[in-house]
């Protein structure tokens, strides 16, 4: 295994890279490159539909940008988006690690682990729209939550969930926490699995806690899936959309308090607004690059 | 001593008061996590007006006849299905196949644009649909593919996720040596990747191909900007469709009862193959 | 590397530029184009509502599958999309917009419209006006003026007919009626409702007894739109009408004073009041939602024991209803001139529909003839009788609803009304919950509009 020979050899296939890699960009420009490319080109014109009639495409230079920058929707929908990312993510991750510690404690010999491993993933098959319905009905001012809380005693009259900034936001993060949690769990029990054994081993001996466990030794080393975890929910969480558009038939009320970056985006696209769309996809475009270079540079520095 | 094994005998209680207090969470949690398909199903047996009175608990007698209703209607709901599971399907195929391949492109070999070519993918990686969209459309317009099944499955060989976990899961579970006796073995790179690389990616392969599935399968978004034509809708178009049905046929018990039909095939392959999703899961991200 | 990357870029924006050269184009200067001769008949709708009355009434059409059909040896292919997301106009823009290059079996020759939205389409050429099939002013006599005003181009031209008519009533429920107003009989209820001061007035009453005067805020919305005295747009403008500024105000006291919710139209909550355990007192509807849409036939429901009564209520609206377009180039004229004509004037066929699909058809002396109780209908004994409505009680409305329809003026239809309606009633919902004042929900409705239709400013 000298160096030179396994050089030698290593050339002669290095072609290879680049023919594996031909499907991959060939279908990327075709299907993603030109779109993306038509779109940055599109934010540069004044171009839109007015009923059927075509207004442009006239060139008006940065124009789109500065009216995206200085209306200031953006950030209060970029605002709304984190809000109700957080409020997801927070409750998912805590879930995720006290399932995940206890799917991997040996000593809690939990039964029936497999179902439950199978369960939680569940709800991410069902359609988000389908989902949605289900949540309206559920909590509509005649419906069984509501019917529930009065009959209790805890409300004397119907609390109209989506007429509320609050709790129509808690909703779209209880939605998002319950379709990924199973995910987020999954992911973070193998990191516990892959957690040297013997570490446990030698904390018991020293009479550790369950709980000094958790913290002083899986919390550190699951750190890295964790940033993983973190910075791979949060792209996501930029691209809420499904959830939120149907809970609140596309309107983000009250006062938009739940409208996300891609529900205002759609309804650039919807109207045909090339050019405003074309500036505001750009603005996410940065933003989404810029997060995924930093999970790039997150696992990179993991390799190292 | 006393004082050690009081000790022990506290701890031994901590132990059950814990495990019962995860077997009450996991309860709750997976109540939370299968309610959603039993209310499905209990609305998919109620009638449109019975619907409309709100939720109850208790099934209705109303299955047959929604059942009756969406297939004997005139939604090409035989359509609809074989649509979805030919674009989901082969969606699924070529996604993990064509991203296992660019994914060893990145792993086994060394070229000049290697390091290129993958912090380009990774900064791809997370581009929104909705982002390109608009383009995806004029360009499909253009190249007369609009009302075909294409554009729907030949963008799933590019898809940057995907390559992302099989490029982990390759770097934890795809030693290079195995390839090199191959090529000691006089075995071609082609023949190589197809009879070696690809048996050993199975449970990654099977994880993706799941989760490429389904998202395909649920797709509405851009089905919805392509297709037209009744032979050629998707399940959720037909969704749709029903939801805009006119006033004398708006029936949601259908709705329902279409909801359920096209959620079942997304189960039954689901739990067919969640052990490897369980397992898979864990191989691909242990070595993040 | 940074050279590779423009390089491609490049090549790409190019190909862009040829792509994006050839965009829509309006029809400005384009000529209407109609011929004959077609081997295919392409019709463009949202639902089967259409497709199922011509499979049942137009004379000779066969069906072939759910999508096809054939009318002597012309083809008849339905192209359904949904109209959720607005997916229906889309597909329809692109259609029309690329009709001209469109192969001959590919071109849209009939479409459909609804009031919302007609105006986008009446006012353009991609609509050919019905005289230029040699439809004539006197074959459409016996139509209600509204549906006429509805799809007439600025220039005058009729660009669409329609086979029903959807005046409505405000559907009230009998039992209530007679503990909190005395009386279930229409005309004295009607005295209760003849205005909107009265109406008010009533539905306070209707509170002190426990019951919520509308489900909702928005049922209301239609007889105010239906009644404005200006356009939504006025020069490009966003202008909001008086009479809209009033449903505001009246809407926003009730909801404060409880007397109504700020529910959408067609969620759980608002049709909770169809059923003997509801605590509404009216709804606003026109002919098809009074049977169906009210769950009739149901146990519990309102409806189903004939507990519902009409009155005219303060104002005349219509809600609903559906336009026949015939297409810019279509290629068969003739074919579509018939199916307009019958499915829309010939007087056996509106009569047929109003006795198996209780439509109320747009032909004046039909249902006159009906509401006067000239023409008769079976019941169930085979006996013939005046028309009536079970689920109002044995009450006869046709007469209010022919009333209706004489009244509803259109005049003040624009272009923009689908948009501005549906963002004026989203936008208000916030104020009325509370969640905003006035200003801030106006602000909230100029921007939404505005994002709908980026030509516009306020």
């Amino acid at each position: 295994m000298s160096g030179k020979i396994k050089r030698g050899k290593v050339v002669s296939y290095n072609k290879w890279g680049y023919i594996f890699l031909i499907p991959f960009v060939l279908v990327y420009i075709v299907f993603q490159l030109i779109p993306l490319v038509t779109t940055i080109y599109n934010s540069f014109f004044e171009n839109y539909r007015q009923g059927l009639m075509q207004v442009g495409p006239n060139f008006i230079g940065f124009d789109n940008y500065k009216t995206v920058l200085t209306n200031g929707d953006m950030w209060v929908y970029a605002q709304n988006t984190f809000i109700m990312w957080i409020l997801g993510f927070v409750p998912q991750i805590i879930v995720s690690l006290l399932l995940g510690a206890w799917f991997s404690d040996t000593r809690m010999r939990l039964k029936g682990t497999r179902f439950f491993k199978t369960v939680i993933y569940l709800p991410n098959l069902i359609m988000a729209s389908a989902f949605s319905m289900l949540f309206f009905t559920l909590f509509s001012d005649g419906g069984p939550i509501n019917s529930i809380l009065m009959q209790t005693g805890i409300l004397d009259s119907p609390y109209s969930f989506l007429s509320h900034a609050g709790s129509a936001r808690g909703l779209v993060a209880f939605m998002n926490f319950i379709m990924w949690f199973g995910n987020t769990t999954i992911l973070l029990m193998a990191g516990m699995m892959g957690i040297d054994t013997a570490l446990f081993e030698a904390a018991e001996v020293d009479g550790a806690t369950s709980t000094q466990v958790f913290f002083r030794i899986t919390l550190p080393l699951l750190k890295p899936i964790l940033i993983y975890v973190m910075i791979t929910s949060l792209i996501g969480g930029l691209q809420m959309f499904d959830v939120p558009q149907i809970l609140t038939n596309g309107t983000g009320d009250p006062m938009r308090s739940s409208m996300t970056l891609i529900m205002y985006l759609n309804k650039h696209l919807f109207s045909k607004n090339y050019g405003l769309a074309g500036a505001l996809s750009v603005f996410l475009f940065i933003i989404t690059a810029a997060l995924s270079m930093l999970v790039y540079r997150f696992s990179n520095r993991k390799e190292a | 001593m006393a004082n050690n094994s009081g000790q022990h005998l506290k701890k031994g209680m901590n132990i059950h008061v814990r495990r019962a207090l995860a077997y009450v969470i996991l309860a709750i949690i997976s109540f939370l996590c299968l309610c959603w398909f039993y209310i499905l199903v209990i609305n998919a047996t109620r009638s449109h007006a019975d619907l409309q009175r709100g939720f109850t608990p208790i099934p209705s007698n109303f299955l047959a006849k929604n059942m009756n209703g969406v297939l004997h209607g005139t939604l090409p709901v035989f359509y609809g299905l074989m649509n979805s599971l030919i674009v989901s399907s082969l969606s699924a195929v070529l996604c993990t196949y064509f991203s296992s391949m660019t994914a060893y492109a990145i792993h086994a070999y060394d070229f000049r644009l290697k390091k290129f070519m993958f912090t380009f993918i990774l900064m791809i990686m997370m581009i929104p649909t909705q982002v390109t969209a608009l383009g995806f459309v004029q360009l499909v317009d253009k190249m007369g593919l609009m009302d075909t099944l294409i554009p729907l499955i030949v963008p799933a060989i590019a898809a940057p996720i995907t390559f992302f976990y099989m490029k982990q899961y390759m770097e934890s579970a795809l030693p290079l040596a195995i390839v090199e006796s191959a090529r000691i073995d006089g075995a071609g790179e082609f023949k190589t990747f197809n009879t070696i690389v690809i048996p050993m990616m199975k449970p990654a392969i099977a994880v993706q191909a799941i989760f490429t599935f389904v998202s395909s399968w649920n797709n509405y978004f851009t089905p919805a900007l392509i297709l037209n034509s009744d032979k050629r809708k998707t399940l959720p178009i037909l969704i749709a469709q029903l939801r805009s049905a006119d006033f004398l046929k708006f029936d949601m018990g259908q709705v329902y009862v279409m909801v359920a039909f096209s959620i079942l095939p997304v189960v039954v392959i689901y739990l067919l193959l969640s052990k490897f999703i369980v397992q898979g899961v864990a191989m691909g991200s242990v070595k993040g | 590397m940074k050279k590779k990357i423009m390089s491609t870029i490049l090549v790409a924006s190019t190909l862009v530029t040829v792509l994006t050269g050839c965009g829509g184009q309006t029809a400005d200067g384009g000529k209407v184009s109609v011929s004959d001769g077609g081997k295919v008949l392409n019709i463009a709708c949202w639902n089967e509502e259409f497709k199922s009355r011509v499979e049942d009434h137009y004379p000779g059409y066969q069906i072939v599958d759910a999508t096809t059909g054939t009318i002597g040896d012309v083809t008849v292919k339905w192209n359904i999309t949904p109209n959720e997301n607005n997916a229906y106009q889309n597909k329809l823009d692109e259609n029309l917009l690329n009709q001209a290059s469109a192969a001959a079996d590919d071109k849209i020759d009939i479409f459909l419209i609804e009031a919302d939205y007609a105006l986008k389409y009446v006012d353009t050429e991609y609509a050919v006006p019905v005289s230029a099939l040699g439809i004539t002013d006197a074959d459409l006599a016996n139509q209600y003026q509204y549906t006429k005003d509805v799809v007439t181009d600025s220039d005058g031209n009729i660009k669409g007919v329609s086979w029903q008519g959807c005046p409505g009533v405000l559907i009230y429920r009998r039992d209530i009626a007679k503990e909190v107003l005395g009386s279930d009989d229409p005309g004295t209820v009607q005295g209760y409702l003849s205005d909107w001061d009265k109406f008010s007035e009533t539905a306070a009453k209707m509170q002190a007894a426990g019951y919520y005067m509308m489900s909702s805020a928005n049922d209301s919305y239609r007889v105010y739109s239906n009644n404005v005295t200006s356009q939504w747009v006025v020069d490009g403008k966003i202008n909001i009408d008086d009479n809209l500024m009033a449903w505001v105000e009246d809407s926003k006291a009730m909801v404060d004073a409880g007397q109504t919710n700020t529910y959408d139209l067609w969620s759980n909550d608002w049709s909770a009041g169809f059923f003997e355990d509801g605590k509404v007192f009216c709804y606003f509807g026109p002919a098809w939602f009074i049977d169906f849409s009210m769950s009739a036939g149901t146990e519990g429901a309102v409806a189903t024991n004939g507990g519902w009564g009409a009155a005219e209520g303060p104002q005349g609206f219509f809600w609903g209803g559906t336009w026949i377009c015939a297409a810019n180039g279509t290629d068969n004229s003739s074919l579509v001139k018939d199916i307009i004509l019958q499915m829309t004037t010939n007087k056996e066929i509106m009569t047929d529909i109003v006795v198996a699909d209780n439509d109320f058809v747009n032909n004046k002396p039909s249902m006159e003839a009906l509401a006067s109780g000239e023409q008769k209908i079976k019941d169930e004994s085979g006996k013939e009788v005046e028309y009536f409505s079970k689920v109002l009680g044995g009450q006869n409305p046709l007469p209010m609803f022919c009333a209706g329809a004489e009244k509803v003026d259109l005049s003040n239809q624009g272009a923009y009304d689908q948009g501005c309606n549906e963002e004026f009633q989203k936008a208000m919902k916030n104020y009325f919950d509370g969640n905003a004042t006035l200003e801030a929900a106006l602000e909230l409705f100029y921007k939404a509009v505005e994002e709908k239709y980026p030509g516009l400013t306020h």
